[in-house]
């Protein structure tokens, strides 16, 4: 086996009993890389200081300066993070070239732990789908079938680590994006509660749905990744006032007590039927390990998708007005005057995604419409809100599917775009209400492309969470499965 | 009474303002750039202020803070729970196209100020106060078609006062600004500087028939920074709304501006859909919640204001309305004045000084209250010269100018220069019997009837002694002299 | 709600966006497709629900009016279209 494939406890240890050197882990990295992305697409710029960095950190280790989860950790950033080496695109052409002058708090405090980022990954374009086929730098590849997306946004995160191109990544999740392309990729990711991991050099997207999460091979990496960029950032206003997570103590295989409420209604109509009994399987499992199961009625399921869209696009044509040309990112060759600049700019710059959802969320802001979209979503937000109050009254956990279907082939899902964002339904109401959600895999279907399913917690809940990922995990052996790569 | 270009007597006037007021704050509203005046351009910028992908903005508390006092000194409500949104419109002043603001829960509401109006005193009330971020600066190269900009102002904290349409003349929008500028410096939140842009404003104009309750079209011209282009320009519009009017036409509502060199106002060129500014609440900023413990606190530290100075004037010192109302509308000579009196207790000589000679002497320098060249010691001493007739009024001014130029102690230098009046009874009734002794002539004159005579004779005593001769008590002994 | 085509010139002009003929059509009906699927919301009644805007109950968060360092102007300045005499420069703008 190659060491590429050890997850990052196992890799740690190695470091740490001088069985191999950063700067070896990252030489075979970087040479894996070199192999794997042009066949799935997974890096759009990779780290040319890697190496570098591996030494200094080699050395560090060494001097007994650093010790940390991911101390010599070769990981992925999603494109949308910034950082001041490599550039930051968010798979859009509109920010080719962009050298981000600061790094996001995320990455000063992986750089801090000791992990070595080795590349940008690539990502629907300004997170904007569900498939990363919209990514100006062309689509990523699922390495469990190349025929197959990756899912999305964070389509590259997922897949640089399905393929062995990195042992942890970052992904940001603003609907979806960390849990159904972790689900399609067979990873386990973690969507915090929001406010819980700074914000701050996170190209916005829905600024109240964002957040940044840790995509591994399972949830104790996950988890450890978590540990190190959570915790309160004076730089992020929505950031949450308490400590990182430490989850030292949740990583244990019962889970007697503790009760999990499956929603019927995210099981009936338009849900592939293997996926269903997946998570009717998971059910079994975690039933075996002492929790409680039941079915019951998750009420406003069908007014998510509508309101998410609704809130993130709103969000979001204010976010991207910033594009224009000037200060950064596309700058058109010709233009006749600063109209023409900023027209041109945007038009050639942006994706026919990203356009249509500025349209949509100017549209939802503009004068007359505010009340009956805008206003109305965040009334709606507050009623899916209560709904989840509801539910975690009496459940530790809801456990439910991450998407209807499995990884869909490549040019299939753009055609039709209601069902595009109809494949959300189940993911973006975590998002509303701001809580955390876990996504692990739970099977493959007869086509050997991985299930996945969800666990969400109330808001802080991410022990819980973990825990119960942690006990599942220890009793079943789908995220051991490795997709057969066409390099290994 | 004005001379106007247009028959006013068919028409009323209604005004409303709505103020740009930059804070005086150390550091930017969501960032810790300095707010600086006059630095190198895009040297006081960070990736924050300049709007690159990614950054988040931090709420300068003092920003809060600032506005919660001047909401309180302009009897305003303070919103207890409020927010800010976001203004959307593409310019190239403004980095992330568009601009942190408050529109649905502005921090400060119905308040009002009074200033000295037309008919006297009168309220202007205070629709809103809000918090919102200055926008970039933009200089405009004919030559080369293109625009230069400097984020440096970007995101320096501003309050935007919005009056209601209570003002009737450009004399009342100046009084109010007035009244607006000394409240705010007196708070310290802002200095209210003109000429720096630290004071902007934008006037709604509109006209009615005398009498009529309906209002008129109203017209806004944006961005004037001094009194001056705020009296002409507000004149203009007002010429300009009832030419066409006379003329059958109407008023179209549009954003205008002024070219103050010209001494004209224009329509300002932009699209009609330039004013959908799809406001949302700010979701990157946590809302404020402002309990009545902070509003306590803000209160309590806000210092006496200049109304409540000049009522106090009036009343303390006897001050003119006109004198008082003078003195206050600068902090720093107010407080100076204060602080002179303090020490010698004779409010109007201080203030003869200050408002006459003194106000001439800070013009001509260029100089601001602040920064007085002497201290408040030397014209105390110098008044009590004056009250105690040491010396003479022509001798108290020349010492006021060496004070203010030279720094002297007028102690010293009176008594150094001999410039204190002869009061002695004794030395003024020889002086009196020498000079009858000397002008044998005159004294028969006199004593004939010519009475300009007199006159001659005390010249001769105040020549002799420069002036410094009590000369009223020299024309009493003459007289009683030459009575025997 | 029908969006037809002005609307959709009037949403472009006001997110700065140029879109071909073609565009236009398609824009048109893409957004009316989604805006007639989010006619769903319609079905809640919401009269007596406060609107969302921050999911939780954070507030009153500040900083200390301090100042800190600036960025260098050259790392401000890197990306941008064009520079001269350190400022950011545009085609002239017009009032
Ligand atoms: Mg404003
Ligand atoms: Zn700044």
């Amino acid at each position: 086996m190659s060491i590429l494939e050890l997850s990052v406890k196992e890799l740690r240890k190695k470091i740490t009993n001088k069985e191999i050197s950063v700067p070896e882990v990252v030489k075979a990295q970087l040479a894996h890389i070199e192999k794997t992305n042009p066949l799935y697409n997974a890096y759009h710029d990779i780290n040319k200081n890697a190496l570098l960095r591996a030494e200094t950190v080699q050395k560090e280790i060494e001097a007994g300066t650093l010790d940390s989860a991911f101390a010599g950790v070769p990981v992925a950033v999603k494109d949308n993070i910034c950082t001041t080496e490599m550039t930051t695109t968010c798979g859009s052409k509109m920010l080719t070239g962009f050298h981000s002058p600061y790094n996001a708090t995320v990455v000063k405090r992986l750089q801090k732990a000791g992990a070595v980022i080795m590349g940008k990954a690539n990502m629907d374009e300004f997170a904007m789908g569900s498939t990363s086929e919209t990514c100006y730098y062309g689509a990523v590849k699922n390495p469990w079938n190349p025929e197959h997306v990756s899912g999305g946004s964070s389509g590259g995160s997922a897949v640089a680590v399905a393929s062995y191109g990195a042992f942890a990544s970052l992904g940001s999740d603003t609907g979806g994006s960390i849990r159904q392309p972790a689900a399609y990729c067979n990873m386990t990711g973690v969507k915090p509660t929001y406010g819980s991991v700074s914000r701050f050099g996170l190209v916005a997207y829905g600024s109240s749905l964002d957040q940044i999460g840790p995509i591994a091979h399972n949830i104790e990496d996950a988890a450890a990744m978590l540990a190190i960029i959570s915790g309160y950032d004076d730089q992020d206003s929505t950031s949450l006032k308490q400590g990182p997570f430490d989850f030292n103590d949740c990583l244990k295989e019962d889970l007697e007590g503790k009760k999990i409420g499956i929603p019927v209604n995210y099981l009936g109509e338009g849900i592939d039927p293997e996926i269903k009994a997946a998570i009717y399987e998971a059910a079994k499992k975690l039933s075996e390990l002492g929790a409680e199961c039941e079915e019951f009625i998750l009420p406003m399921v069908d007014y998510a998708v509508p309101a998410y869209y609704i809130i993130a696009s709103a969000e979001a044509s204010s976010n991207l007005s910033r594009f224009d040309g000037i200060k950064y990112g596309y700058h058109p060759k010709k233009f006749t005057d600063l109209e023409d600049l900023y027209l041109t700019a945007r038009s050639e710059g942006f994706g026919m995604e990203v356009k249509r959802r500025i349209m949509l969320g100017t549209f939802a802001l503009s004068s007359g419409y505010y009340d009956a979209y805008y206003q109305k979503a965040l009334k709606v937000k507050a009623l899916i809100k209560q709904a989840f109050d509801g539910a975690f009254a009496k459940y530790d956990t809801i456990l439910s599917p991450v998407a209807p279907t499995v990884a869909p082939k490549l040019g299939e899902s753009l055609n039709n775009l209601l069902q595009m964002y109809l494949s959300d339904i189940y993911t973006v109401s975590v998002n509303l209400a701001g809580i955390p959600a876990v996504s692990l895999p739970c099977g493959f279907n007869k086509e050997n492309l991985p299930i996945g399913m969800q666990f969400l917690g109330q808001a802080l809940s991410e022990k819980t969470l973990v825990q119960l990922a942690y006990a599942y995990q220890s009793i079943t052996e789908h995220h051991h499965k490795k997709p057969q790569l066409e390099v290994l | 009474m004005a001379e106007y270009y247009s028959d006013r007597s068919k028409y009323d006037v209604v005004i409303g303002l709505e103020v740009h007021v930059e804070m005086s704050t150390k550091t930017k509203i969501f960032c810790g750039c300095s707010t600086a005046f006059g630095a190198e351009p895009n040297t006081q910028t960070c990736p924050v202020c300049t709007g690159m992908p990614g950054v988040l903005p931090v709420l300068n508390e003092q920003v809060v803070q600032n506005a919660i006092a001047a909401g309180l000194a302009t009897n305003c409500e303070i919103t207890q729970n409020c927010k800010f949104d976001r203004k959307n419109y593409f310019y190239p002043d403004l980095p992330k196209a568009f601009q942190t603001s408050q529109l649905y829960l502005p921090i400060c509401r119905n308040g009002w100020v009074e200033i000295n109006g037309d008919n006297g005193k009168k309220k202007v009330r205070i629709h809103q106060i809000h918090m919102e971020e200055d926008a970039g600066k933009l200089s405009h190269h004919d030559n080369t078609g293109e625009t230069f900009i400097d984020y440096n102002r970007c995101g320096v904290p501003l309050m935007e006062i919005v009056s209601e349409p209570d003002m009737t003349s450009a004399t009342e929008a100046c009084a109010y600004m007035e009244a607006l500028a000394a409240i705010m410096s007196y708070l310290g939140v802002s200095d209210c500087k003109l000429e720096e842009g630290s004071m902007r404003g934008d006037i709604n104009v509109s006209i009615k028939p005398k009498g009529s309750s309906v209002l008129g079209t109203r017209t806004e011209t944006k961005n004037l920074n001094s009194f001056k282009a705020i009296t002409r320009a507000i004149e203009w519009e007002i010429d300009r709304q009832i030419d066409l009017l006379e003329n059958g036409e109407k008023v179209v509502q549009e954003t205008r501006r002024w070219d103050d060199e010209k001494g004209i106002g224009y329509t300002m060129r932009s699209k009609e859909n330039a004013h959908d500014y799809r406001y949302f609440p700010e979701p990157d900023l946590a809302p404020m919640h402002i309990s009545d413990e902070w509003i306590a606190e803000v209160k309590a530290k806000i210092p006496e204001l200049p109304q409540q100075k000049q009522a106090r004037y009036l009343n303390e010192w006897q001050l003119s309305e006109y004198d008082a109302g003078m003195i206050v509308r600068s902090k720093a000579l107010a407080l100076f004045c204060e602080e002179t009196v303090a020490l010698c207790n004779e409010p109007k000589e201080v203030v003869n000084f200050l408002m006459g000679d003194g106000l001439r002497l800070l013009n001509e320098n260029c100089l601001d209250a602040k920064d007085m060249p002497f201290a408040p010691k030397q014209l105390s001493d110098l008044v009590s010269l004056v009250v105690k007739g040491s010396i003479n009024k022509t001798t108290a001014k020349a010492v006021f100018e060496k004070i203010f130029r030279e720094n002297i102690d007028p102690i010293e230098y009176v008594k150094a220069n001999n410039l204190e009046m002869v009061s002695d009874e004794e030395e003024l009734v020889q002086m009196v019997a020498d000079v009858i002794a000397a002008n044998p002539k005159s004294v028969a004159d006199y004593k004939g009837g010519k009475k300009a005579a007199l006159g001659f004779l005390v010249g001769q005593i105040m020549r002799a002694t420069k002036g410094r001769a009590n000369a009223a008590r020299v024309n009493e002994l003459i007289r009683e002299m030459l009575q025997d | 709600m029908n969006i037809d085509a002005k609307m959709v010139d009037y949403v472009a002009e006001l997110a700065k966006l140029r879109l071909s003929e073609e565009e236009k059509l398609r824009m048109g009906e893409d957004l009316n497709n989604i805006l007639v699927y989010m006619d769903i919301l319609n079905e809640l009644d919401t009269e007596n629900v406060q609107a969302m805007t921050h999911v939780f109950d954070v507030n009153n968060v500040f900083r200390a009016d301090e100042i800190k360092a600036s960025y260098p102007r050259e790392e401000i300045l890197k990306n941008a279209l064009a520079v001269e005499d350190g400022c950011f420069v545009v085609p002239k703008t017009v009032e």
